[in-house]
């Protein structure tokens, strides 16, 4: 398929995030190396989406550092913007898009991957849906649409924020597909599940954020 | 591997936010219907002296414009805020304040431009002399951007919370009214024959100095909002 990605490491160390008073979670260290999974695990409310969001770099930790490639994310924000993509509990598509309209936006934000949006669609399965308004989509279509922007653009760490809601079993097994074949090159992905993730055998690091805080 | 260059970007996200509009042009001319009503109801409620109108015309058409401005502003990010799509441009590895730049100009289109198109229209109305509508074109076309830009800061610091809409007036308000004292009185100045070179220069002067700056702070203001 594409070419493998160039080789990064994303370490953090020392995170600590409060939140309305409340320490969620602090002293959160790991790194994460070429084809390597983190699935941060947790009960609701205990910080997944915040930790997520601080990868990202859209919150700033209250302590501690995150690196990419040994430069500090917040010095690096859009050389580090154009190695991430995110897809939160938001889908992000605009409803009065076309799914096809949508792409094009997300590809222009980003840098851009060699496969056509029509090929991300139909991957998608969401060939013929090209020229619909998202709005007449269902709730798993939207979703796999806004997955679809991990195609079109070329990302070396997806962070996705429960990837599998409102997905079926088969649209489950796509996702995982799609995520096993990006490890394969190379790729990246720290994530947050209720679901069991079945990736096969990859290389996948653990964090449970209620059992730390216990 | 190919980025997208930032002025691709810039037009795409330009053409989306038109798109968009026009895919909701009803709720789109809300203001301008505002601007509209506000400026006819006048004469009925003060009574029909041509003498009167002329003397009060240009405060009014001013005061409508910049209420429709406010009127129009919270639309510029708040489907963006509630659909996520906020996030996807901060997460963009393009600088934020210039996507900031086409976002304003969309919206400027959109909400500002249509007041540019009917207000001589307004001004015959209130029977304001072929000199003061010019003017009266001239300063919404310098000033009406002004509003938009400085408005945007505001929404920017506001859109993340719950019940924004208060806070952002109160905000937006104070800053508006240089735009207001210097637009009007120009129209009324020209009205009276009188040069208007001065509050021309000082009309560019804020726009210039909202161009450079209201993108930056936006990008930045944002950026708190979303955390």
């Amino acid at each position: 398929m594409t070419d493998s990605y160039p080789l990064a490491t994303l370490e953090a160390r020392e995170l600590s995030c409060i939140r309305d008073d409340r320490e969620l979670f602090s002293d959160l260290s790991f790194t994460l190396g070429a084809a390597q999974v983190l699935l941060i695990e947790g009960r609701n409310g205990s910080g997944k989406t915040s930790l997520l969001r601080i990868l990202c770099g859209i919150r700033m930790p209250d302590t501690g550092s995150i690196t990419w490639n040994g430069g500090d994310i917040y010095r690096l924000i859009t050389g580090y913007n154009a190695c991430t993509a995110y897809v939160g509990h938001k889908d992000g598509i605009k409803l009065d898009l076309t799914a096809e309209e949508n792409l094009i936006f997300a590809r222009s934000l980003g840098s851009s991957s060699d496969i056509s949006l029509s090929l991300a669609l139909e991957q998608m399965e969401l060939g013929g849906y090209e020229d619909l308004q998202a709005i007449n989509l269902s709730a798993g279509q939207k979703r796999r649409l806004a997955l679809a922007r991990l195609l079109v653009t070329r990302s070396t760490l997806w962070i996705l924020d429960e990837p599998f809601t409102s997905l079926d079993t088969h649209g489950i097994a796509m996702v995982e597909d799609m995520v096993t074949n990006h490890l394969a090159n190379g790729g990246m992905l720290a994530v947050t599940s209720h679901h069991p993730v079945n990736l096969g055998n990859a290389d996948i690091q653990r964090i449970n954020l209620s059992e730390r805080s216990a | 591997m190919n980025t997208a260059t930032l002025s691709q970007a810039f037009l795409i996200l330009l053409r989306r936010d038109l798109t968009l509009a026009y895919r909701r042009r009803s709720e789109m001319i809300n203001p301008l219907l505002f601007f509209i009503l506000v400026t006819a109801l006048f004469p009925l409620g003060i009574g029909a002296d041509p003498a009167l109108l002329r003397e009060v015309g240009p405060g009014i058409i001013w005061v409508a414009a910049l209420l429709a401005a406010l009127l129009s502003l919270e639309t510029i990010f708040r489907s963006d805020f509630d659909d996520g799509s906020l996030e996807q441009l901060l997460l963009s590895p393009h600088p934020l304040s210039i996507l900031m730049i086409a976002k304003v100009f969309a919206h400027w289109l959109i909400t500002g431009l249509p007041l540019l198109i009917v207000a001589p229209l307004l001004g015959v109305l209130l029977d304001l002399p072929g000199d003061a509508i010019t003017t009266l074109l001239i300063t919404l076309a310098l000033g009406t951007p002004v509003l938009s830009l400085i408005g945007t800061i505001g929404v920017a610091l506001t859109v993340g919370l719950r019940k924004g809409g208060m806070i952002l007036s109160l905000l937006v308000l104070p800053l508006y009214i240089p735009v207001l004292i210097f637009a009007a009185n120009a129209v009324a100045t020209s009205g009276a024959g009188l040069p208007i070179d001065a509050h021309l220069s000082m009309l560019t002067a804020l726009l210039l100095l909202a161009v450079s700056l209201s993108p930056v702070a936006t990008a930045a203001a944002l950026r708190i909002s979303l955390s």
